[in-house]
């Protein structure tokens, strides 16, 4: 565990963190820093540890998905060791990554961080100018992270991804634990046994200490409330999709600007087949349809856009909500994707994230499942 | 709606149900005309988009064909085609389109019997059905 002095939570982590790179643990890090305007926030690859002062490791806002970042950086010719700092659905979406050989973790320390949620990166702009951001918000979440009752600032509440979240915490080489511990005092640390000694003997001294007592029922308490909002979320939505007519009412007014497929991080291929020419018919066939039905609706490919990508990737949805803060059209995408995603992981028993020697549904199979007798799958 | 005819958009792996029908030909077994065969090499090669766009553009049913568990040509094609339809079945049954449009049966290059009395079926089951409600979505 880490001791904090003054009651500077975020100084103590990044005291750790700067030890990290001053020892040569790691060669750089890659962690969320203020915009000089205050209002926003943006990875930085720091290399200098005294560049470190003024990272916001709790930063509240989720611009870009950071597991996309993680893919730049580790996929080609990367020799030297990076700690990536990240919230729970960036590191389970960089382990999916890696199952799709677009992420090499050889070469990267996952930093996880106790996460209790973000807010729309406009929202978080408007916070700042109201003064209700900064400093003055990590000082607060960091207070009522104790009890894990984190509230948001009045007016505002945390992404909807975010309230439906399970996981505020997966695992990590290095975990940097807030739930459940009286922050202003002490952080909890979970490190593998081999880091550990790693660290021990390049001489970083940790207190010893254990895991906070209440972290287990803070943490269980969390997940059960924000599971209950989950379901009765998909309850919602499960009745104002009925069949597929009603699905394409509730998505007629997508534009098709393709963003949820660019925020999703799962959403690896470089070339997509939405972005090619499949769906560039002559003007004779789309006269054709026409004819046959009567009249279409142009353009033609929502809903095959949207059930396509959903057979793609949705058995590695990590629930991140990235397509909803991309949406221009606020069109309840992760709902959708989390809602049906939830019944088909369970399907292949798979948990997007979990565990990076596990194999993605869409890549395996087991010969003694889904049976196909001359009847029916 | 005696006088609707079912239209079937079927792809079939060149190894086995490619071959089966071809068999089911050569041995004058008799099946309805009802059905479109579009050949792959593998049905591991169908992609759910095939599926969807065909249903989508109006065919009343897919047929996915394999070979048996075991004799896929590529080793393992056939699995891996049978977690993608279960995939996209699901999807469409949780988007409230339960009907029983898209079969994936394993068809052996010696079965054209088997392969003649499967589309017979289908084609029967789609007639029961109905049009496909899909090829209304305004929505090409």
């Amino acid at each position: 565990m880490l001791r904090v002095s003054e009651g500077k939570t975020e100084g103590a982590m990044i005291g750790f963190l700067k030890s990290l790179l001053e020892k040569g643990v790691v060669e750089a890090m890659l962690i969320p820093k203020a915009l000089p305007s205050q209002d926003g926030f943006a990875q930085t690859l720091i290399r200098d540890p005294e560049k470190l002062n003024g990272v916001c490791i709790l930063s509240p806002t989720l611009p870009v998905q950071s597991a996309r970042v993680a893919s730049f950086l580790s996929i080609k010719n990367l020799n030297r060791k990076v700690a990536v700092v990240l919230k729970a659905c960036e590191i389970r979406a960089i382990v999916e990554l890696s199952k799709f050989l677009q992420v090499k973790l050889d070469h990267l320390c996952l930093v996880g961080v106790d996460c209790p949620g973000t807010f729309e990166v406009p929202d978080y702009s408007k916070m700042a100018q109201e003064g209700k951001g900064g400093e003055h918000l990590s000082r607060e979440i960091f207070r009522r992270m104790e009890n894990g009752e984190v509230i948001p600032p009045q007016g505002y509440s945390f992404r909807n991804a975010c309230q439906i979240c399970e996981y505020p915490i997966t695992k990590a080489d290095i975990h940097i634990q807030l739930f459940g511990y009286k922050t202003d005092q002490t952080i909890g640390l979970e490190i593998g046994e081999k880091l550990e000694k790693e660290l021990e003997e390049k001489g970083i001294l940790l207190d010893p200490g254990g895991e906070s007592a209440r972290r287990g029922d803070v943490l269980q308490k969390l997940i059960a409330e924000r599971t209950k909002r989950r379901d009765s979320v998909f309850q919602e939505f499960k009745g104002m999709v009925k069949d597929l007519g009603s699905f394409l009412d509730r998505f007629s007014s997508c534009i098709r600007c393709h963003n949820c497929m660019v925020a999703c991080p799962i959403c690896y291929c470089k070339e997509c087949v939405f972005r090619t020419a499949i769906f560039e018919h002559d003007g004779d066939q789309f006269l054709r349809w026409a004819d046959r039905k009567g009249g279409i609706r142009m353009p033609t490919d929502t809903l095959i856009f949207h059930l396509i990508r959903m057979s793609h990737m949705v058995t590695s949805c990590v629930g991140c909500g990235l397509c909803d803060s991309a949406c221009p059209s606020r069109l309840p995408v992760a709902t959708l994707f989390r809602s049906v995603g939830d019944r088909i992981q369970r399907m292949f028993n798979y948990v997007p994230g979990r565990d990076a020697s596990e194999t993605p549904p869409v890549a395996s199979f087991r010969e003694d499942e889904l049976k196909i007798e001359s009847g029916a799958l | 709606m005696s006088d609707f005819e079912p239209r079937i958009i079927a792809f079939l792996c060149h190894w086995c149900t490619y071959t089966g029908a071809d068999l089911a030909g050569t041995t004058r077994q008799q099946y309805p005309p009802n059905i479109r065969i579009i050949h792959l090499m593998c049905s591991g090669a169908v992609d759910s988009i095939y599926i969807l766009k065909a249903l989508i553009d109006g065919a009343d049913g897919v047929l996915i064909g394999g070979c048996h568990p075991g004799d896929c040509h590529y080793q393992t094609g056939n699995f891996k085609a049978r977690r993608r339809v279960a995939i996209l079945k699901n999807i469409l049954d949780q988007m409230g389109f339960k009907e029983d449009r898209i079969w994936m049966r394993w068809i052996s290059a010696s079965e054209g019997k088997l392969f003649a009395d499967t589309v017979t079926k289908m084609v029967e089951e789609l007639k029961k059905m109905g049009p496909n409600p899909m090829k209304q979505l305004w929505n090409a």
